[in-house]
This record gives C-alpha cells, sequence and structure tokens, in this order.
C-alpha cells in the first residue's frame, strides 16, 4: 500500500468525484444564466465544482495520512435486505400486500447469521397478522390485500 | 398577560382528547424505539411520517415531536442498563450510568435520568414559548439575503452532528444540496437531474431517502456484528433517591438544563452535542473529577438534563425560522410541508393554535414520559431481552410499508433500496449521512434565496454582507473551522473537539488516536448511535 494510505478517504473521495461529474454532466444541458438572472443550471453547475473541490482534498488527504481500510461488510445483510426491499417494491401491486408482506419479512430474517426457519416463519405470522389489523383495519390504508396473481382484483 | 393566554390556548388544544391520545403514543412509541437499540428517532419519524398524513396538522406534530424527545427518555434507560446508548445523545449518560448500574444502583441512575429530564423538559418548553414568538417577529423582517446566510450558517455548523472529518462532513452536505435539486426547476420549470424517469419529476420522495439511509443501512450495519446482550439488572430496584443524591444532583441537572437550552437553539446544536457538553462541563468543575467513569450521579444528571432540554429548544429555529438545526427537525418540517403548512415566521400568527398547542403538547408528553418510565421500568427492561434478530424483519416491514404508503409508488421503494445501499456505502466509508440529509431538506430554499437574493441586488454578491444581520451571520459560517460555533466541548469528554483539531491540524492528529477511553467502542455495538460507531478522528 504505498501510494494509498487511507483508503476509505481515498474511496470517497473518488466517490464523490464521480457524483460530482454524473451531476454536471447532467447540468450541462440546463442554461446557466447569469448571476443576476440565474438560470437552472447556475446553482446545480456551483455545487457540483464545490463536490468536486471537497472530493480532490479528501482524496489527496487519503494519499497522505494512513487510515484504515473500509471492514467486515455485511454482504449476506446487504443483499438479503437490499433484494427484499425491492422485491416488496415489485411484488405489492401483483401479489398483494399481504403476501408480499409477508415473503418480505421471512426472506429479510435470512439476512442474519442467526436465521433460524421457525422463529422467521413465527415472526411472519405476527406481523402479517399486525399488519393486517394496524394498516388495513385500523389506518384504512387502501391497499390490495391479494393481488391480481393469486385472484384478487 | 399575553403568555398566559397563549399558553391557555396551547393547553385548550393540547388537553383535547385527540391530542391527548396522539401525544401519548408519540412519546410510548419514542420511548419504545429510544430502549431499542438499532433504531434512530430519524428512522422512526421518517417511518411513521405516512401514517400522520391522515392526521390533523396539530396532532401530527405533537405525535412526532413526542417520539423525538420520547426517545431520548428510552435512550437512557439502554445506555444505563446494557452500556449501549440507544440514541446518540445518551452516549455520555452510559458511563457513569452504566457504572451505577454495575454497582446496583440501577434505579437511582434511571430515576436521575428520569427526573432531570422531566425539570429540563419543563424549563425549555417554557423558553420556547417566551422566546418563540419575538424571534419569529425578527424574522419576519428577514429577505432572501438573511434567508441564505442563515441556512448557510446552520449547514455549516451542522458538520458538528458529524464524528470525522470536516471535509467529508461538508461533502456530505453539498451533496445532499445536489440530491435535493432533483426534480423540476421552481422558476422555468425545466426538469433537472430527473435521468429521464417520469417518477423523479416531483423529486426525489424525502421519506424515501431518510428510511433508506437511516432505516434499511442502519439495519446492515447492525447486522455486521450480532452478539448477546447484556443485562445488567434484571430487576430494577430503589427507583427512589436519597437526600444525598438529590443534593447532588440539583446542581448538575440546572446547569445541564442552560447549556442543553443554549446549545438546542443553535444551529447544529441538538441534544447529542448539548449532553456531551454538559458531561464535560461537569467533570471539569467537579471537586472531585475521579470519580467521573466510575459510577457519579452528576454525570448522569448532567447529560440527560442537557439532551432532554436541547431536544426542546431545537424546536425554536424550526418553528420561528423554519430553518431545521439537526435532521429530526428536518423532517418535521418534511411533515409541515406535507400537510400544507409552510414552516417559518408566519407560523406564531397564523396557526396560534398549532403553534402553542404543540409546545404546551411537549409539557404534558414529558409529564407522561416520567409516568410511562419510572413505574413502568419493569416493562422496559423486558423488551431489552428481545433479540435483534427476531426484530429488524419487523423494522424492514414498516420501512416498506411506510415508503408504499406515501404514494402508493413502488417506485419510492425501489429509492429506497438504492439510497439504503448508498447509505451503507457512506458510512462504510466514514462519511455520516446526518448532514446529507439536512442538505436535502435545506437544498430548495437556499437555491429559491440565493436566486432572489442575487436578483433583488442585481448580481451583487456583496449583498450578503452589506445588509446588517446577513453582515453578522456570514463570518460565523465562515469560521474556517465550522464547528467552531457553538464553541466545542472540552476533550476528553467530546468528539467535536478532536474533529476540530483534526480540521485545523490534520496531520497531527491522523498519527495520534483520540486518547480518551470509550467504554462503547470496548462492546462491539448495535446501538443507533452515529456516534458510538464511527472511528474517532481521523
Amino acid at each position: 500500500m504505498g501510494l494509498i494510505r487511507n483508503p476509505k478517504d481515498v474511496l470517497s473521495g473518488l466517490l464523490f468525484l464521480v457524483i460530482a461529474g454524473i451531476f454536471a454532466w447532467q447540468a450541462q444541458d440546463l442554461s446557466m444564466g447569469t448571476a443576476v438572472r440565474m438560470g437552472p443550471g447556475y446553482f446545480p453547475m456551483l455545487l457540483s465544482g464545490l463536490l468536486g473541490l471537497l472530493g480532490i482534498i479528501v482524496l489527496v488527504n487519503g494519499l497522505r495520512f494512513p487510515g484504515e481500510m473500509p471492514s467486515g461488510i455485511a454482504w449476506r445483510a446487504l443483499f438479503v435486505l437490499v433484494g427484499v426491499v425491492v422485491f416488496f417494491g415489485f411484488a405489492v401491486r401483483p401479489l398483494g400486500f399481504l403476501p408480499a408482506l409477508g415473503i418480505t419479512v421471512f426472506v429479510s430474517a435470512a439476512g442474519s447469521r442467526l436465521f433460524r426457519p421457525l422463529t422467521a416463519l413465527l415472526i411472519t405470522i405476527a406481523m402479517v397478522v399486525f399488519a393486517w389489523v394496524v394498516f388495513i383495519k385500523g389506518l384504512g390504508l387502501p391497499l390490495p390485500l391479494l393481488g391480481p396473481w393469486l385472484g384478487g382484483y | 398577560m399575553e403568555l398566559l393566554d397563549n399558553l391557555a390556548l396551547g393547553f385548550s388544544v393540547a388537553l383535547s382528547f385527540q391530542n391527548i391520545f396522539y401525544c401519548f403514543a408519540g412519546v410510548l412509541l419514542g420511548t419504545l424505539i429510544g430502549v431499542l437499540p438499532g433504531l434512530g428517532p430519524i428512522a422512526t419519524i421518517a417511518m411513521l411520517l405516512p401514517i400522520t398524513f391522515g392526521l390533523p396538522p396539530v396532532s401530527a406534530l405533537i405525535m412526532l415531536a413526542g417520539i423525538y424527545y420520547g426517545a431520548q427518555y428510552g435512550g437512557s434507560t439502554t445506555a444505563i442498563l446494557i452500556n449501549l446508548p440507544g440514541e446518540s445523545s445518551s452516549v455520555v449518560t452510559a458511563i457513569d450510568g452504566h457504572q451505577m448500574a454495575k454497582q446496583g444502583r440501577a434505579g437511582a441512575a434511571l430515576a436521575t435520568a428520569a427526573l432531570g429530564s422531566f425539570f429540563a423538559g419543563t424549563v425549555a418548553t417554557f423558553l420556547l414559548a417566551v422566546f418563540s414568538p419575538p424571534l419569529a417577529e425578527l424574522a419576519l423582517q428577514f429577505g432572501p439575503a438573511e434567508y441564505f446566510s442563515l441556512m448557510v450558517l446552520g449547514l455549516i455548523a451542522s458538520v458538528t452532528l458529524a464524528s470525522g472529518s470536516v471535509v467529508k462532513a461538508l461533502a456530505m452536505i453539498v451533496l445532499g444540496l445536489m440530491l435535493g435539486l432533483s426534480g423540476q426547476d421552481i422558476y422555468t420549470g425545466v426538469p433537472r437531474f430527473t435521468f429521464d424517469l417520469p417518477e423523479l419529476a416531483d423529486g426525489l420522495d424525502f421519506v424515501a431517502l431518510a428510511m433508506g439511509m437511516f432505516g434499511i443501512s442502519e439495519i446492515i450495519r447492525n447486522l455486521e456484528d450480532e452478539h448477546q446482550r447484556l443485562l445488567v439488572a434484571a430487576k430494577v430496584k430503589g427507583l427512589m433517591l436519597t437526600k444525598e443524591d438529590f443534593r447532588s444532583i440539583i446542581g448538575p441537572v440546572l446547569r445541564g438544563t442552560g447549556i442543553g437550552s443554549i446549545l438546542g437553539i443553535l444551529p447544529g446544536g441538538g441534544a447529542m452535542l448539548s449532553s456531551f457538553a454538559a458531561y464535560s462541563i461537569e467533570k471539569k468543575i467537579s471537586r472531585t473529577p475521579q470519580r467521573f467513569g466510575r459510577g457519579a450521579i452528576e454525570g448522569v444528571a448532567g447529560p440527560e438534563s442537557a439532551n432532554n432540554a436541547g431536544a426542546q429548544t431545537s424546536f425554536i429555529p424550526m418553528l420561528t425560522l423554519g430553518i431545521p438545526s439537526n435532521p429530526v427537525m428536518a423532517l418535521m418540517i418534511g411533515a409541515l410541508i406535507i400537510q400544507g403548512i409552510t414552516p417559518g415566521p408566519n407560523v406564531v400568527t397564523d396557526k396560534p393554535d398549532l403553534f402553542w398547542g404543540v409546545i404546551a403538547s411537549m409539557w404534558i408528553g414529558n409529564f407522561m414520559l416520567v409516568l410511562l418510565n419510572l413505574p413502568l421500568i419493569g416493562i422496559w427492561v423486558r423488551l431489552l431481552t428481545v433479540p435483534y434478530h427476531v426484530l429488524f424483519p419487523a423494522i424492514v416491514a414498516f420501512c416498506c410499508i411506510g415508503v408504499y404508503s406515501v404514494n402508493n409508488n413502488n417506485f419510492d421503494v425501489y429509492a429506497m433500496a438504492f439510497f439504503g445501499i448508498l447509505g451503507y456505502v457512506l458510512v462504510k466509508l466514514d462519511c455520516e449521512p446526518a448532514p446529507l440529509l439536512l442538505g436535502f431538506v435545506i437544498g430548495p430554499m437556499l437555491e429559491e434565496h440565493l436566486r432572489r437574493a442575487m436578483l433583488i441586488s442585481r448580481g451583487d454578491p456583496s449583498v450578503f454582507l452589506t445588509r446588517p444581520i446577513s453582515a453578522v451571520l456570514v463570518p460565523l459560517g465562515a469560521d474556517p473551522a465550522g464547528g467552531g460555533w457553538p464553541p466545542p466541548p472540552r476533550r476528553p469528554s467530546s468528539r467535536a473537539s478532536s474533529r476540530r483539531s483534526c480540521a485545523t491540524r490534520p496531520r497531527r492528529c491522523a498519527r495520534r488516536r483520540s486518547p480518551w477511553a470509550r467504554p462503547w467502542a470496548a462492546t462491539p455495538s448495535a446501538g443507533a448511535s452515529p456516534c458510538a460507531r464511527s472511528a474517532p478522528c481521523c
């Protein structure tokens, strides 16, 4: 690790630079206007420049001062949780509220290393009943209980 | 007395059956999430925001406020009993509170925390009632230049919310500002940063962002190291304080209340900073500083009073200026805007029932909290024994339901997943998401005021220096350390100070880690607190 002394800072610096780049690229089509009459592109360009500058500072700091590697990434939790959230967004209409919720709860329990199918099942049942009582009966959210895929409407 | 009339109006609103119910629901939920480590007030408020849409604005705000200060109470219970701060603001309470619990004085520590908080809450509510109306009147004279300067000051001061590098915190603010710009341009209607997605035409959903960053990514982080929690006192006894205890906590409670009240008003302040400052001051003026860290009751009384006072007074800038001083207040502003109320100085005059009702409810809520926390402590203790791997699937479910039900839109759920990943990546890189959320809420307002100010001054940027109020604010914001306002408490009890020195002397700080002994760092923390988790300084 001769050049990169603080991987966390170097990575965050690069991340800021990339984001600044994306925003600047998106903002170049917007009219800048003048300082008196600022166009829609003026403030975003200003911010992109600022973020780029800060990104460079963080990057340079990361090359100069020692630091740690990012550690202990919870890959399992990351994949499982992001997966179930996307699944919920996808399934809540075709499958219906309660089935989508049940699957979401059960699968998300697998994000923990202490996952036990039976416990997960109990949590799922409890959560589905709770959601039905509170959100459907209590708060009256207009969500279809069963979606078209399961013979609902 | 106008004040009394106003307070009478406030109590008549707050004491209606419906509002008492929502106040109770708020403090109960707040205590619940405060007790559970791994779920902070930001995520909870974001999660419950959709539920409040159907309520009248007064009830909605009363409930959300209850969640916020309820979480302060609940967080201290966890800090004392299992040495895991439930909230970032109770990090310092864990130091002495947990030692007291180990010595069999858990009851005394809990009672001190509850009574100190109640006293502080009462005083801060009173201050809120006295100082808000004149401040709102002053704010009516603010033009765009003043607002712009004030917001910049608030944003820069918010780097005190983050522990770690100042440059990164500033970058997070800018990133938040940029994310806040997505959607249609207010003047021309041109879509900006929508990436050709029709769902982004109205801008990114605030709830999705907050829940992804503070809900989903927080859960992933907590699942990194799962461990059994050690409960010190299965049964809490001796809730009564002795005469001696009372004598030793009076001073710290009064000082903590004062510190918290002042720091809460300042931009970037609030509960967390107040508790750090109060602890360091107590330790400094104590005649027996060596007792601190070994179960000094003053070390519980001071910070606990301060964090509650700070939590209450941070409503002052939110209600009078419409400017959030911390992410929780940013969420409150989001809630008000969704309710169709523009937060700002006009709220006091146009919606007196809302303004005074919320203030009165705070006192009622604080009173309820004492009742909830002391006699019912057994229930909360039992709750602490529920393992995290049983709890978090329910939290995921609440996040999904909450974010979907805002607009009945699956795009928001995907956005939450995206911000969950982004939030986790940023946390792994030691970039705290709290300033980002603040920037996100302030972004559109900041741009609007900047453009208006420049239009009025005909493009002359010196307007920010020639208008008197703005001229005072700009140099404060330009303070190179950023955290120089408010004055950061001294080492060894505050991360703020080591961060400040980090800003000015990066080289030295990089080689030396904070010497401050952090008891909670020894246990792999599942806590929600940003501060307990991240590396000390550089």
